[in-house]
């Protein structure tokens, strides 16, 4: 298999599982939220689901060499807390709770002829420009692993 | 509510697999918003796998709607300036915060990482008390 439809697959995939797990429903995202609705507490099993799988194979997958497809692996190697980190979360989380969308579950439901998704998306994409523009990477090409997980 | 519960943890344990699937093949960490916000920068080698994994997701995309119909649901009673202002703050925080959901909520968390501990129990403090903020107003009711 080559690369890029390697990274191809992992995206249906991962789209997948974001649709059979509640997560495209901006709805029932919201009504996970909203604490002072009828509350719908099952979103949170999506992260039982998830780190339960992932945290058993990236163990497996690390006594690798290197990847399959890829010269090594790039893991984030940063572990400082930072006033950027938290206040970047802080406003990720007032704009999730806000529209129901968080990046994977905005971008594939671009495709469900959802119009506050295309809204959403074209915005979010403008907001990381706005990053972009406004704090330019300094050395990003000297330490590769810094970049947004 | 069980039925709820078990297509969440499916779903998610599906997401789980994904990730797993990047790294093995890739050696990368499955983060939407720095997959995405990576392809802002000039072109470069990464740029095709990158933009693979998107092409990747609006395939599954189309795949939900044709075999899950029900899977994707727009937010009612949020107005398309919200949407926007939503996705202002979703895009410029992620970027300032290095990760969203995936990359830390389900990424990070798996490599116990301190960082992704502590930005994951910020966005679901801030999304909650959005959530909560708007839904007390009585918008989306």
């Amino acid at each position: 298999m080559n690369r890029p439809l390697a990274a191809f697959l992992g995206g249906v995939i991962f789209a997948v599982g974001l649709g059979i797990s509640g997560m495209t429903d901006a709805n029932k995202v919201i009504g996970f939220l909203n604490l002072a609705g009828p509350w719908d507490p099952s979103l949170a099993f999506v992260m039982v689901g998830g780190i339960g799988v992932h945290l058993a194979l990236y163990r497996l997958i690390l006594r690798r060499e290197s990847p399959l497809l890829s010269t090594r692996f790039h893991l984030p190697t940063r572990r400082d807390i930072t006033p950027q980190l938290v206040g970047g979360a802080a406003l990720f989380g007032i704009g999730w709770g806000a529209g129901g969308f968080c990046p994977g579950p905005g971008i594939v439901s671009v495709v469900g002829f959802c119009s506050p998704a295309v809204v959403f998306v074209l915005a979010m994409i403008g907001g990381m420009g706005l990053h972009r523009f406004l704090h330019p990477p300094v050395t990003t090409t000297a330490n590769p692993t810094e970049a947004p997980s | 509510m069980f039925s709820y519960i078990l297509d969440a943890i499916i779903g998610g344990a599906i997401i789980g697999l994904a990730a797993s699937w990047l790294l093995l093949a890739k050696g990368r960490v499955a983060g939407i918003s720095g997959i995405v916000g990576s392809l802002l920068t000039p072109w470069s080698d990464d740029s095709v796998w990158r933009l693979s994994f998107v092409g990747g997701l609006l395939v599954g995309g189309a795949l939900l709607v044709l075999i899950l119909p029900t899977a994707i649901v727009a937010p009612s009673g949020r107005s398309l300036a919200l949407l926007a202002a939503a996705g202002l703050a979703v895009g410029y925080g992620t970027q300032l915060g290095s990760g969203c959901t995936s990359g830390h909520g389900i990424c990070g968390l798996s490599r116990f990482s301190p960082r992704s501990l502590v930005a994951t129990l910020t966005f679901m403090a801030t999304g909650f008390a959005t959530a909560t903020v708007i839904g007390l107003m009585g918008v989306g009711s």
